[in-house]
Order: C-alpha cells, then sequence, then structure tokens
C-alpha cells in the first residue's frame, strides 16, 4: 500500500487501498471502457481518519466485545459510533487531500457522486455496507467531506455490525475507500449482466434500462425496459418496452436527484436504439473478456450531442476497436432514424457509453454447473440416447 | 387447465353449413372416431395449408403410411409408433403415437441401435445408392404409360403374340403410379427420420446448455451452404446473363409470355438456338422445381408453367446487364456458419461438453445434404411428375366423358379413379359409353363446391385435451409445435400474427400478399411478402423483398434459410397470415420474436 489518502481513478488497483468498487472502476479505465473521471479516498485515508476519532480504538474494541446476540445492544452501540464518524472533523490532511480531488472534477460547484467501496472480500458483508452507501448528484467541497464520512458511517450499519458478530470478525480488519467520480447527465441508464440473470445462459447479454438516471431502477421506482441480445449474432433476442412513469434526474442548480412524472411521449418509448443495445453488449463483453467471468455492470449512455467531457477518461475510445462479432447485420436493424448529423450511428452509440460499476456476478457462478452432454464412442449414440428415453 | 380453456373435442366439430356432405371425398379410416376425444390432435397447417381435394388425400394417406412404417416397424424407433391422421372439414389433423411402457422402449431399443447406427456409419454411401434409386423412380414414372385406347390395337400386339389389350394397361397402369408414388414416399422417409432425430439432439443440447438460443441460431450453425434448392434460381441468373452475353436479351421484358419469348428466340439465330439450347438443358431437371412443397396437386413445377422463370428473368436479365448479377456470397455464408459454431463452442464450459458439441455438430452436417436436398427429388421433381401422369390419366376420362375437364380427376378419391378406369376399360371393349358420364360430374361439381365453401372455415390449431407435457422432439422439430405454441394458439393476439422466428431484424413495410408464385409479377421493389409457403421455385422473390412471412414452416423451411442468407428478417408459421394480412398494409416484422403486426 503506498499511503496515498486519495488515488486518481486511472491509478487505483489494490483493492486493499481502493475498495472492490475502486479497483474494478480502475480496471474499467485501464481497459479502454470510458468511466466518469475520479479519485478514490483510500483506506489509508479511512485509518487515518479512524485514529483521529477512536484513537486507542477503545470504541472499536468495545463494538468487537458485543454479544453476537442482543441487537439491541449492538443497535444503540453502533449508532453511537455512526454519529462520531459522521460528525468528527477530518484530518487536515485527509480533507486537504479529498478537496484538491475534487477542485479537479470541475470546479467548485461540480455535481459528483460518492459511493462506498469495501475493501473486504466477502459479498455479503459488502452488500450489507452497501445498502445506502451511494449518494448522487453531491456538489461543493464540504458536502463532498460530508458524504464521505457518511460512507464510513455505513460500515456501522446495524446489520453490518451484527453480521461481523455473528462471524466472529475481527474490527481492526474493516476498513472502507470511498470513490468520488464526476456525474454523468445520461439520457439513459440501467443495469446489464453478460450471461441472463433468468436463465443463466452465457450466450447473451442481459440489458435493464430507464430514462435518466439509473438510480430509477436500482430503486425500484420504475419497470425497467428490457433487452436481450445474444453475443455471438448480435440479434436482439428479447425484448419488453414497459411504461417508465417515474424519471430520477440531476437537481439544476442544486444538490441531489429530482423525481418527476416521465414525460408522456417517453413513457412507453424504449430508452435504447438498437445500435446503443449492441454498444453496450458490446462494452459489456469487453469487461467479462477481462475480467474472464461474466459481470454485472451499472451503465449509462450520454446524450447524442453531449460533448464528451462529462465522461471523459484516460482511455482510449472504445469505438476505435469495433468486435466484428457484434458488428450488426444494417438488413436485421429497423428502418434507421433519421439523424443527418451522426452518420454512422453504431459509432455514436459506443462514444456515448459510460460505466459506473462493474462486477462479478454472483447467482449463477455460484451454482454448480451440470455438464450438459458428454462425448460418447459414436456421435450415433446421441441419438440413441435420444430416443431411447421415454419422451 | 380447465375445460372451457381448452381446445374442442374432435367430437364437438360442426359440419361447415354448405358442405355437410366433406365426408363423401374422404376414406372411412380418416374419420374421427369417439374415441379420438381423448387424444390431443393438431392440425397440420404445414403440410395441408387448404381443404384437400379427394386425389390428393394421397399426399397423407401414403406418406403417413411411409413414416409410420419407418420408424415403428423398420428402424424401431423406441419411443415413437406412427402418426394417425384425422381429415375433418378438408383438414388434416395428427397426432403422435408413443410407445410408453419403460420396458417395450427397452426391447424396441436393441432394434434400433444397431439399425440407425448402421444407416449413420454408412450415410454418405447410403445417400449416394439413394439418389440412383430415386432417379429411377423418377425414370419409371415419366415412362408409365396412359393406354391411348385407340379403336384398334397395333399390328405388334398380335404379330408378337402379346394377347393383352390397351384396356388391361388402363387400370394397371394407373395402380403402377400410385404404387411408384408410394415407393417414393417410403425412401423418402428411409432417411429422413434418421436425419431429424440428428438435428432433434443437437437442438436439444444447444437449448440446454444455452437455454436463450434460438432454433434459426441452431440451425445457422447446421445449415449447408451447397444444396440444390438454390440451384434453379442459380440456373436463372446464369441464363439471364447469357441472353446478355448472346445479345437476345431485348427479348427478356416485365409482361412477357413464356411461349411468345421461346418463339421469338427461334427467329434470332445461331444466338437463339444456343440460348434455347442452354435453356432446354437448365430445365431438366432444375425446372422440376414445385411452386408449392408437393402436397397439392396444384402445385405445379417451372415446367408445368414457365410463368414463374419467365417473370423472374426481366429483372435477372436487367442485372445482367448492369453487371450487378447478385451472387450468393458463399465464402462468407460459411465463414459465418463457422464464427456462430465457434463462438457457442467457445462458451461451453468444460472440454467433455464441446467434445460432445463436436459430435452432434458433425452429425447434424453429415446428414444436411439429405435432409434439404431429399425434398428436390421427392416433392419436387417425383411429386410434380406424378401429379402430372395423374393428369394424363384425368385427360383420358375427359375424352371418354366420364369427367368434363382433366383437372377434374383431382375430385376423386384414387379408388374411385381405379373405379372410373375399369368403367371406361369395359366400355372401350364393349363398344359402348362408359356410365361414369352420368355418375361423376354432379359428384365432383359438389365436391367443387365444398372445397370452395371448406377454404373458409377457420381451423381450430387443435383439438382434444391438452398433453400435461408435449416433449416429443420430433413434432417440435418437424411442425414446431411446443408448450408455447399451444398457449398461443389457446391466446390467440388481436393485432398480432404469431409464428416461429426464422431470420433476425426488424423491418416495416407494405405487404404483399401472394397465394401462387405466379403472381410473383405484381411485386414491387422492397415490398414485404406475405405467402402461404414457398419452395425453391420462389427464390427469384427474395432479391426484391425485404422481409418475409408465410403461413407454414419451421425454422429450417425454405423460406427461414433462403432469408437468413439474404439477411432479412423472416416469421415463417403462422398459420393463417395470408388471412389476416392484406396486400398494401404497413406491417412491422419482428424476426426476432417471431410477430407480425399490422400497423394501417
Amino acid at each position: 500500500m503506498s499511503g496515498s489518502l486519495v488515488v486518481s481513478l486511472a491509478d487505483a488497483s489494490s483493492a486493499a487501498e481502493v475498495g472492490g468498487k475502486g479497483a474494478s472502476l480502475g480496471d474499467l479505465a485501464r481497459i479502454g471502457v470510458r468511466v466518469p473521471p475520479g479519485f478514490v479516498v483510500t483506506a489509508g485515508a479511512f485509518a487515518e481518519s479512524m485514529a483521529a476519532i477512536d484513537g486507542g480504538g477503545t470504541f472499536r474494541a468495545a463494538i468487537e466485545a458485543l454479544p453476537a446476540g442482543d441487537l439491541a445492544l449492538i443497535g444503540r452501540t453502533a449508532a453511537d459510533f455512526r454519529s462520531r464518524v459522521v460528525s468528527a472533523p477530518l484530518p487536515p490532511a485527509v480533507a486537504a487531500a479529498i478537496e484538491a480531488g475534487y477542485a479537479e472534477l470541475g470546479g467548485p460547484a461540480a455535481d459528483v457522486a460518492v459511493r462506498s467501496s469495501a475493501t473486504v472480500e466477502d459479498s455479503a458483508e459488502a452488500s450489507f455496507a452497501g445498502l445506502q452507501d451511494t449518494y448522487l448528484g453531491v456538489c461543493g467541497a464540504s458536502s463532498v467531506l460530508d458524504h464521505v464520512r457518511r460512507c464510513w458511517a455505513s460500515l456501522y450499519n446495524d446489520e453490518s455490525v451484527a453480521y461481523r458478530r455473528r462471524l466472529g470478525m475481527p474490527e481492526t480488519g474493516v476498513a472502507m475507500a470511498v470513490v468520488v467520480q464526476r456525474m454523468v447527465r445520461p439520457r439513459a441508464a440501467g443495469v446489464m449482466f453478460t450471461r441472463s440473470p433468468v436463465t443463466g445462459d452465457r450466450s447473451v447479454v442481459a440489458i435493464e434500462g430507464t430514462w435518466g438516471l439509473g438510480s430509477a431502477l436500482v430503486s425500484g421506482d420504475v419497470t425497467p425496459d428490457s433487452f436481450v441480445i445474444s453475443k455471438i449474432t448480435g440479434e436482439i433476442t428479447g425484448r419488453r418496452v414497459s411504461p417508465k412513469a417515474r424519471l430520477h434526474s440531476l437537481t439544476p442548480n442544486g444538490p441531489g436527484v429530482t423525481v418527476t412524472d416521465t414525460p408522456a411521449d417517453l413513457r412507453e418509448a424504449p430508452c435504447l436504439t438498437d445500435d446503443e443495445i449492441r454498444a453496450l453488449a458490446d462494452a459489456g463483453r469487453r469487461v467479462e473478456a477481462h475480467q474472464g467471468a461474466p459481470q454485472d455492470i451499472e451503465w449509462a449512455i450520454l446524450e447524442e450531442d453531449a460533448s464528451p467531457d462529462p465522461a471523459a477518461s484516460a482511455a482510449p475510445d472504445p469505438a476505435a476497436s469495433p468486435d466484428p462479432a457484434a458488428s450488426p447485420d444494417p438488413a436485421a436493424s429497423p428502418d434507421p432514424p433519421a439523424s443527418p448529423a451522426s452518420p454512422d450511428p453504431a459509432a455514436s452509440a459506443a462514444k456515448r457509453i459510460v460505466l459506473l460499476q462493474s462486477r462479478p456476478e454472483t447467482v449463477w457462478a455460484a451454482r454448480a454447473a451440470t455438464p450438459v452432454a458428454a462425448p460418447k464412442p459414436h456421435a450415433a449414440d446421441h441419438v440413441l440416447g435420444l430416443f431411447g428415453k421415454p419422451l | 387447465m380447465t375445460e372451457q380453456q381448452g381446445f374442442p373435442l374432435p367430437s364437438q366439430i360442426a359440419d361447415v353449413p354448405g358442405a355437410e356432405n366433406w365426408r363423401s371425398m374422404y376414406q372411412y379410416f380418416t374419420r374421427f372416431q369417439p374415441d379420438d376425444d381423448q387424444r390431443f390432435w393438431f392440425y397440420n397447417s404445414m403440410h395441408f395449408p387448404e381443404p384437400v381435394p379427394a386425389f390428393d388425400t394421397v399426399t397423407s394417406e401414403i406418406p403417413y403410411q411411409a413414416i409410420g412404417a419407418n420408424t415403428a416397424r423398420l428402424f424401431v424407433f423406441p419411443t415413437t409408433l406412427g402418426i394417425e391422421h384425422r381429415i375433418v372439414n378438408g383438414r388434416v389433423y395428427i397426432t403422435a403415437n408413443p410407445v410408453l411402457d419403460p420396458a417395450e422402449i427397452g426391447r424396441r431399443a436393441e432394434v434400433f441401435g444397431p439399425r440407425a447406427g448402421y444407416y449413420y456409419e454408412h450415410w454418405d454411401s447410403l445417400y449416394e445408392g439413394w439418389k440412383e434409386r430415386m432417379r429411377g423412380l423418377i425414370a419409371e414414372i415419366e415412362a408409365v404409360e396412359v393406354p391411348p385406347l385407340s379403336e384398334w390395337e397395333n399390328d405388334d400386339v398380335v404379330f408378337e403374340s402379346r394377347g393383352v389389350a390397351q384396356n388391361h394397361y388402363l387400370v394397371e397402369n394407373f395402380n403402377k403410379s400410385l404404387a411408384l408414388y408410394s415407393k417414393m414416399w417410403h425412401h423418402h422417409t428411409e432417411m429422413l427420420m434418421l436425419g431429424y432425430g440428428a438435428y432433434v439432439v443437437f437442438f436439444q443440447f444447444c437449448t440446454q446448455a444455452f437455454p436463450e438460443i434460438s432454433d434459426q441460431t441452431v440451425a445457422r450453425m447446421v445449415a449447408g451452404i451447397d444444396v440444390i434448392m438454390y440451384r434453379p434460381d442459380d440456373e436463372l441468373r446464369r441464363l439471364a446473363q447469357l441472353a446478355v452475353d448472346l445479345g437476345v436479351d431485348d427479348l427478356f421484358v416485365e409482361g412477357n409470355v413464356a411461349a411468345d419469348v421461346l418463339a421469338a428466340l427461334e427467329t434470332r439465330g445461331e444466338a437463339g438456338a444456343k440460348w434455347l439450347e442452354a435453356f432446354d438443358k437448365a430445365r431438366d431437371p432444375w425446372f422440376h422445381v414445385s411452386s408449392g412443397d408437393g402436397f397439392y396437386h396444384h402445385h405445379l413445377s417451372w415446367n408445368d408453367d414457365l410463368t414463374v422463370p419467365f417473370t423472374a428473368l426481366p429483372g435477372y436479365v436487367a442485372s445482367a446487364r448492369a453487371g450487378k448479377m447478385p451472387v450468393r456470397p458463399t465464402e462468407q455464408l460459411i465463414a459465418e456458419r463457422e464464427r456462430i459454431a465457434t463462438g457457442y463452442r467457445d462458451l461451453l464450459t468444460s472440454d467433455d461438453e464441446r467434445a460432445a458439441f463436436d459430435q452432434m455438430l458433425g452429425l447434424c452436417r453429415l446428414v444436411f445434404p439429405f435432409v434439404e436436398d431429399h425434398k428436390f427429388y421427392c416433392e419436387h421433381w417425383f411429386t410434380t411428375r406424378f401429379f402430372q401422369k395423374i393428369k394424363e390419366f384425368g385427360a383420358l376420362l375427359a375424352r371418354f366423358g366420364v369427367i368434363a375437364e382433366a383437372d377434374d380427376v383431382f375430385h376423386l378419391h384414387h379408388t374411385e379413379i381405379d373405379a372410373a378406369l375399369s368403367d371406361v376399360a369395359l366400355a372401350w371393349a364393349a363398344g359402348s359409353p362408359p356410365l361414369g358420364g352420368a355418375h361423376f360430374p354432379p359428384i365432383i361439381a359438389e365436391r367443387k363446391r365444398m372445397i370452395k365453401v371448406l377454404r373458409d372455415w377457420s381451423a381450430p390449431p387443435a383439438l382434444g385435451p391438452v398433453p400435461e407435457a408435449l416433449n416429443d422432439p420430433a413434432v417440435r422439430m418437424l411442425w414446431g409445435v411446443t408448450q408455447e405454441r399451444i398457449e398461443a394458439w389457446l391466446n390467440p393476439s388481436e393485432d398480432e400474427v404469431v409464428g416461429v422466428a426464422a431470420s433476425a431484424g426488424v423491418v416495416e413495410g407494405i405487404a404483399r400478399v401472394l397465394q401462387d408464385v405466379a403472381e410473383i409479377g405484381d411485386l414491387r421493389e422492397g415490398e414485404i411478402l406475405v405467402c402461404p409457403v414457398t419452395a425453391p421455385s420462389w427464390a427469384p422473390v427474395f432479391a426484391k423483398i425485404k422481409a418475409a412471412v408465410s403461413d407454414i414452416g419451421g425454422s429450417m423451411s425454405h423460406a427461414a434459410i433462403v432469408a437468413r442468407e439474404y439477411g432479412m428478417p423472416a416469421v415463417v408459421g403462422t398459420g393463417d397470415a395470408t388471412k389476416r394480412i392484406r396486400t398494401g398494409d404497413r406491417i412491422r416484422v419482428d424476426g426476432d420474436r417471431g410477430t407480425v403486426r399490422v400497423l394501417s
């Protein structure tokens, strides 16, 4: 560990230092996938701040001594410690490093997302800590500092502490990094799985999306549009457009997210074009190939006329290395919408994709795969096997 | 599933008003029996999309004899006996007869294993022999003589002491024609059921390994590139190019009639003669391609009716003149096929799975040429010759006044034709007019009228109780009848025509409903073809359209395969697209989901 308090996303690689989310974003940036620019407040910064709050480790030792079964006591103790974490002043060096990182993201009023990035391997623990740990539309340096502390405090959620007590995990090993990223103002956003969440099929990418910020989908505020696309043929084999009643967007000139009714003409319109679906699947496959396992990805797609700046990263242009496997068959797409401004809608779609997060898919990966078939002495034996069984 | 949600029982089907006498057209052994109410039947709309004229029942009676014999008694498929068929209101319903007793299945499997194994092992050489036998049968059906019943026998019958008069051969040769047709069908099924078996295991493997893979994608991994069904269209393109090269291309103008073009070529000296020579060469056998799929007498071949090739020729001639003759991108297609197969293979999780995948795909590709090409020999070449031969017998009956015109013969069951020919044989011998002239014409008139009436009957897609599980892989493969399909039949969508997603993509456009390939002259560039079924003779159509929709067919059907090659969306096996869509409708064809929506 370098001991840096803050590292840029492009340099974020050690999960112990920048947490799982930070490391995966760093990975994405390094393989040429666009991610919103940002930085990570490291586990080192967390440790330094904890040292200021709980110098002798007394509080944390008290937490570690809590009986696993006494949920009421856990609740009281954890709440008390959380309030300390969110209110105690930060060590000046930590605050300065965060403020400097924030300043580089676009000035004193830049909108950023502040997200916790757990350093523990245990995914269940990570998901407790991650319950309420993403803050969108955070604006202004002091607010960023506040939200970093809130992320840290989420390590001491009642459920999180209770979980660690059940497993008898030491409190000293607990740390949390925090990712601070420039907000995107997406036209649409959502999640995608590089294998079917429904059937486990590894040959398809399943995409869910809605208009505006993906928080509408993640929070369950809308039933998203869903699409399924074949990795091999590029054919869109599933397409369900849902009425998307609510729209999440960044509050104009202010902090936070505003929830409004979706304009009537957009409600029942698909939030992605076929080119965008293909470009998303393509990006998902590149991440999957790099990580060597099916991925669970959060994505956003920018407006057609958006300047490339909001999501600029050091990464090369993803459209420069098209994957022939996913190149759409021109005859297979519907009549292209009249858009004289963009001569190549597929390339345009690829350029407007931003990934916000990627982690390994866990549900199907955890299931034992039963082999579908094994080779037989003669190929014809497969047929004999089929017709030899009751139908 | 509750009672009222199900399909009607066979016994609940009422006669169609105006066609109450439909039973007179069909044999007693095709009628629904009281016990049939206990079983699930589905309408074989794939092969019999319209009411079946009396003679054309031969295309169910004989194939089901052959298929059942092949699976139940020849190869002894362990889990399946034959297919039973019934006719009601002119429509053919079928059900598969499964073997359910495990002991019986085991007993059958012992016989099946070595027999099927022998065919797979020697597939290619057996197929070569098969082609020889099929060409032999075709030569035989063409050679069948319809006795002229001339006033007196020729001298040689006497001086070579043959002793047997022509009227004897009337009945014998008619029955010989039927016998040849039956043999053709036995050979048709000889290798086909095993061929489908190979498909079925590979489809099953793929859907287990990749639950969301579409049938069309599996089909794309299997599809061969060098198959006979492209030949007729290729020949047309060659002839178009030749017309340009020889300088006779000015004769190929849209709207011209075949006979006039051919007559004009006669006057064009050496160039015309050369073209006609090439034309004659191409016609045999490639113009023996049927405009349908060989299950009705009115499915004529290009040779029977030159309208189709001569409607397509002007377009190809124009392309040749412009140096823009469409060429099948064969290498690209082969590369695409390999890319898809490799893509899925790479996603498999173990070497064992990959080895099994290779075996099954290899087996499919081994059987593919037969599975595709047998149709040309059987349903096209042999069958169009067979129907023309029957029509010759019809012409003789017409000459003797038993029926009004040759085509009327197709409104008599083959046993009735047998009787009519006996009548003529007797009359010719006795020197009196046959009595059939007073007997058959009113019967035929009534049947023609009934067939017309029955055409408008909306046949239920299925009858009888819905089975708890429909896992029969052959039924799924051949007819596309799956649990989901049955659900869709039970809950038809008002504004959506649902079929098999046969070729990917979504397009909107103007529909052109063609009942017959002879109407292709009406088709405009960029329209969406909506038709009952397509066969290789429809190939020229695909150069003009941007999507295809058919009433009949599965993911391995002709329309599906050709549409994928052209990269255009296709939805096949809709059952009733030609009824629900009208020429001029603006429609959206979704080849990914298998739906067609009428927009306006």
